[in-house]
């Protein structure tokens, strides 16, 4: 038996997950709700997490910007992203959901900011 | 003087829903006070995601959360000052306060929502042996000094405690380049959340060490390295089991304590337990008229539930102003018994309670398969089955009105019973 | 060349330096450390005794008394805090009450105004909360408490005011004999003078050894504090528990500013600049300090801390020319109750001075008096609300537990003597000092030094050069790139 134990992470319950690999494919068991089956399933075969970070800004209020990937990304990719996160640098006016670099690293995920910033 | 219906003291998730609550009640004048330079509190530089779950169904980061409720109060055109701090707050609703601009002020309200935050348990509290260099920081200083002011704190990390901000820290840190050589919990469990522990150390692999403890710390000028222990179940160090790691760095997520001194002089009575104020079912304290949310008036480990009773205490801010609320008639305590560290309102006045009530509670140690057995004057009114509950995780139980309503009785206890 | 050059800007270092700018003399104070009454001044218990316990035959003996009477005028000066709250030293059994006795006995010959011998309902009549079974104390109520490092700053800034020089970061790594004096070698560079004062603490035998034969040593007695935070209503008065051999034992004290201060333990050390805090240090404080109070509330301790005392061979001051060394004089073996004294032994300094040179001419224009703080927190809210409308910083709280304002911190760097480091601000206005610790403010503070000295963030270190608080910017791999966006 091909048997794998994960916590969810979808939310604080922290769902005990095991994953049984079947001729018909993944099983899933421990979960409470869908969204555990679809975690454990993505985390066996094609692990992503939503990155966040900071980049620079030219502004008089902050000295930087908090942003995010607008989806998961995948889980090798992170020091990737951080690398291209590292170099950029925004001017204001910025508005919430602005996109900041699109189609990162070829993923079709967006950067976007985690917030508005006037000045 | 400068008069207000309702003033909120904290422009943080506690504040902010608070005063948006109290405005969408019918109440037209009310003030938020903040001591930053914006609105926002804590959340400002808790750029990670995981927050709004419960409140918004989608997982926004610290920023975002923050920012909906920020154009909302503007929005509503509530009037808020920023960089103010509160210096005292009087028994009879008077508020002194300075900033820059307006100078000193003194304002008279009619009801006031205190809503302070809470701060972090420092190296101090903890008398951690050895030298005091530069390189000991609290998560949360650490956070706001890589996230908001974009400096670095060290190279080379030693994280003790595993409470989320540490997690969260470990995370941060790796990712702008820093090596994070372990995280040490004194306890036999991590405080932090699961989902935590997965996405800030696994992920990275990070080791976790518990039942440690940093037993000294070394270094001049800026942290040299620290020792750790294991500790016995008196979590005193063990000899001999010490390792020692080279490190410039000691962040610390050793816990926080509800920030209380305005609380304190204004005269509301303190639960030792929370080391918040008491509350009633209102989040009103012992003074009339003065109520609490958020982690002032205990460490909530999710911003969804700041949120709820915070919107709970701007409506009873509301009625109040509007006598609306039942300042006497029948009232029973709430006491925390077998396992469980405490529980939120302290004291209950039935006839403010609309159709069901919150209890919110944290247990003292890890748990599976136990009951939560509920009773009134030693009479079982309920039991709950419990799968899993950690200190780390606040429990929510809600009783119907009817359930408290069968009888009168004076007391409400709530045990852990295990074994079932 | 200078006339005289101080090493050491401790509490011997800093009021001497500060007495001889009444003089019209040429002086140099240098110190090791990032900033002044950086080692024993900021680790001790704070305190001016009474003058009871020295032996009237010692240097002890002679000027703890009379350097007592002087702390008023010096204080009000110099702008330090000052109360003058009494100690009782307490007894439980008959054994203590001789020693009672006998301290009270020795007092008369120092001439320690004032003391009584209590009995037990009056003892818990002024202090409630102390151990029930205590049956007698010595109550001296000319004992006083005082901020010492603020003490050292207000010295030294008052002593610059006055022409002083101050060189900080400068260690001491040689020092010759020459025809005109000594000259002095540092770290940065050689300093010529026709005089040495050697105030260098736990380090004046090396010093002294620089230039003669040793014919002292000075052995560092480390000692562990806890402090507590403030609103605690535990005792009003200094509280000491009968002296052994380990010193005046622990002591329970309200401090200046409202915290407790308990300790310290004994023990002695051979590394002179062991200041790290240990287990059993702490734990000794904590059972010594449970004998005088059951009620204290160790779970309020927002720091502990270790300093150490400079023990000198003699078992008392040493304050005299060097043997075999003209013009080099050591003010050595500066233990408690060295604070206490110091006004006497200043005095006693410049009488040596005025021998060795045949005599010192006064200054027409020494101003005796430091520029007022102002503690925003201490004011009333008439002044409050005037202050900020003259200057609007006073309205920016910077540190919350201390009710610390920008106002304040911008004075505190901007003075003679100013504050180069997180920590120096933290010891001239409080910021930093409160239950958080810093935790709030730190950034706030490292902002407005870095903005009022001209500097970058990552230079502003905690207290040392090399103590460095942060690393390198975040995102420091910036470089020119099609990333940008907005407006």
């Amino acid at each position: 038996m091909n048997k794998q134990e994960l916590i969810c992470i979808n939310c604080p319950i922290g769902c005990h997950l095991e994953v049984t690999k079947t001729d018909q494919g993944l099983k899933v068991s421990g979960n409470q709700c869908k969204r555990g089956e679809i975690y454990a399933v993505n985390e066996i075969t094609a692990p992503s997490r939503v990155l966040t970070s900071t980049v620079r800004v030219n502004s008089s209020f902050l000295r930087r910007l908090p942003v995010r990937t607008n989806k998961p990304i995948p889980k090798s990719m992170i020091f990737q992203a951080m690398e291209i996160i590292d170099k950029i640098v925004v001017n204001t006016p910025i508005t919430i959901g602005d996109v900041i670099t699109d189609n990162l690293m070829r993923t079709g995920v967006d950067l976007i900011a985690s917030r508005s910033l006037s000045e | 003087m400068i008069s207000y219906d309702i003033v909120v003291i904290g422009g943080g998730p506690a504040g902010l829903a608070a005063a948006i609550e109290a405005r969408n009640y019918g109440v037209k004048k009310i003030l938020v006070l903040e001591r930053d330079k914006e609105l926002g509190g804590i959340l400002q530089q808790c750029i990670h995601n995981g927050f709004g779950l419960h409140i918004f169904k989608e997982e926004l980061t610290g920023p975002e959360y923050a920012e909906r409720f920020i154009t909302e109060l503007k929005s509503l055109k509530i009037d808020y000052k920023i960089n103010t701090m509160v210096l005292t707050i009087t028994k009879d609703k008077t508020i002194h306060a300075v900033n820059p601009k307006d100078g000193y002020m003194v304002i008279q309200a009619k009801a006031i929502v205190l809503a302070m935050g809470c701060r972090e348990r420092t190296a101090g509290a903890i008398s951690i042996p050895g030298t005091r260099p530069s390189g000991v920081f609290t998560a949360g200083t650490a956070q706001r000094y890589i996230n908001v002011e974009g400096y670095m704190v060290g190279r080379r990390v030693v994280i003790l405690g595993s409470g989320d901000i540490g997690l969260i820290m470990a995370r941060r840190m790796t990712l702008e380049g820093a090596k994070v050589l372990c995280v040490v919990e004194l306890m036999p469990f991590s405080g932090g959340l699961t989902r935590n522990i997965v996405q800030c150390l696994n992920d990275f692999d990070i080791p976790l060490y518990l039942s440690h403890t940093v037993t000294n710390i070394k270094g001049k000028d800026r942290v040299e390295g620290v020792t750790i222990a294991r500790v016995d179940e008196n979590r005193l160090p063990i000899p001999g089991t010490e390792i020692d790691y080279d490190c410039d760095t000691l962040l610390l997520s050793i816990g926080l304590i509800p920030e209380n001194e305005l609380t304190v002089k204004a005269g509301a009575q303190i639960d030792m337990r929370t080391n918040g104020p008491v509350v009633n079912e209102s989040m009103e304290t012992t003074i009339s008229g003065v109520f609490a949310c958020g982690n002032v008036v205990h460490v909530h480990d999710l911003v969804d539930f700041v949120t709820e009773e915070s919107r709970r205490a701007g409506r009873s801010a509301a009625k109040y102003v509007q006598k609306k609320l039942v300042e006497d008639g029948n009232e029973f305590k709430i006491e925390a018994l077998n396992g469980i560290s405490y529980i939120i309102p302290q004291t209950v006045r039935i006839d403010n309670v609309d159709k069901s009530l919150d209890l919110y509670l944290r247990v003292r140690n890890v748990y599976d398969r136990v009951k939560l057995v509920i009773k009134a004057d030693q009479e079982t009114i309920k039991e709950i089955n419990k799968r899993h509950m950690a200190p780390g995780e606040m429990e929510h139980i809600v009783l119907s009105k009817d359930l408290l309503q069968e009888k009168s009785f004076e007391r409400l206890t709530i045990e852990v019973k295990e074994g079932i | 060349m200078y006339d005289i050059v101080i090493i050491g800007a401790g509490i011997a270092g800093s009021f001497i330096a500060r007495e001889l700018s009444r003089f019209k003399l040429k002086i140099l104070i240098v110190d090791r450390q990032n900033d002044v009454g950086n080692e024993t001044t900021e680790a001790n218990s704070a305190i001016i005794h009474a003058g009871y316990d020295a032996m009237a035959d010692q240097l002890k003996g002679k000027f703890n008394a009379p350097g007592n009477k002087m702390f008023d005028t010096i204080c009000d000066e110099l702008d330090v805090p000052f109360k003058r709250i009494g100690s009782l030293v307490l007894g439980f059994n008959e054994d203590d009450r001789k020693t009672i006795q006998n301290l009270y006995n020795n007092g008369l010959k120092n001439n320690v105004p004032d003391m009584r011998i209590l009995e037990k309902d009056e003892i818990l009549q002024m202090e409630p909360k102390l151990n029930e079974d205590v049956v007698c104390a010595l109550y001296a109520p000319t004992a006083g408490i005082i901020g010492a490092w603020e003490f050292a700053i207000a010295s030294v800034e008052n002593a610059m005011d006055n022409g002083v020089e101050l060189e900080l970061e400068t260690e001491v790594t040689g020092i010759e004999k020459e025809n005109f004096g000594y000259r002095i070698y540092t770290n940065k560079g050689e300093k010529d003078t026709k005089y040495i004062i050697n105030c260098a603490g736990v380090y004046a035998d090396v010093i002294n050894n620089m230039v003669t034969e040793p014919y002292f040593s000075i052995t560092p007695r480390k000692g562990n504090y806890y402090v507590l935070d403030k609103g605690l209503d535990l005792v009003n008065h200094i509280i000491f528990l009968c002296p052994t051999d380990k010193g005046k034992g622990v002591i329970i004290t309200p401090t200046v500013h409202g915290n407790i201060l308990i300790g310290p333990d004994s023990e002695f050390v051979n590394d002179k600049d062991s200041t790290a805090t240990d287990v059993s240090g702490l734990r000794y404080v904590k059972e010594r300090a449970l004998l005088s109070s059951k009620a204290i509330p160790f779970n309020k301790v927002i720091r502990t801390f270790a300093g150490l005392r400079a023990h000198s061979d003699r078992n008392d001051f040493i304050i005299e020319e060097a043997k075999g060394a003209k013009g080099f004089i050591n003010v050595a073996g500066f233990e408690s109750p060295g604070l206490s004294a110091i006004p006497a032994v200043a005095q006693y300094v410049v009488n040596i001075m005025q021998k060795l040179t045949g005599g010192l001419i006064y200054k027409d224009n020494f101003n005796p008096r430091r520029r007022k703080t102002v503690c925003f927190n201490l004011l009333s809210d008439e002044e409050k609300k005037d202050i900020i409308k003259k200057n609007p910083m006073y309205g920016n709280i910077i540190c919350r537990c201390e009710t610390v304002t920008e106002a304040e911190i911008v004075d505190a760097i901007n003075r003679n003597c100013g504050a180069r480091s997180v920590k120096a601000v933290k010891k001239r206005t409080r910021a930093g000092m409160g239950r958080c610790q810093g935790g709030f403010c730190s950034p706030r503070v490292m902002e407005i030094l870095a903005r009022e000295l001209g500097k970058d963030w990552t230079d502003i270190p905690y207290d040392s050069t090399k103590s460095y608080i942060l690393t390198e910017e975040t995102k420091r791999n910036q470089q020119d790139n099609d990333s940008k966006m907005g407006g």
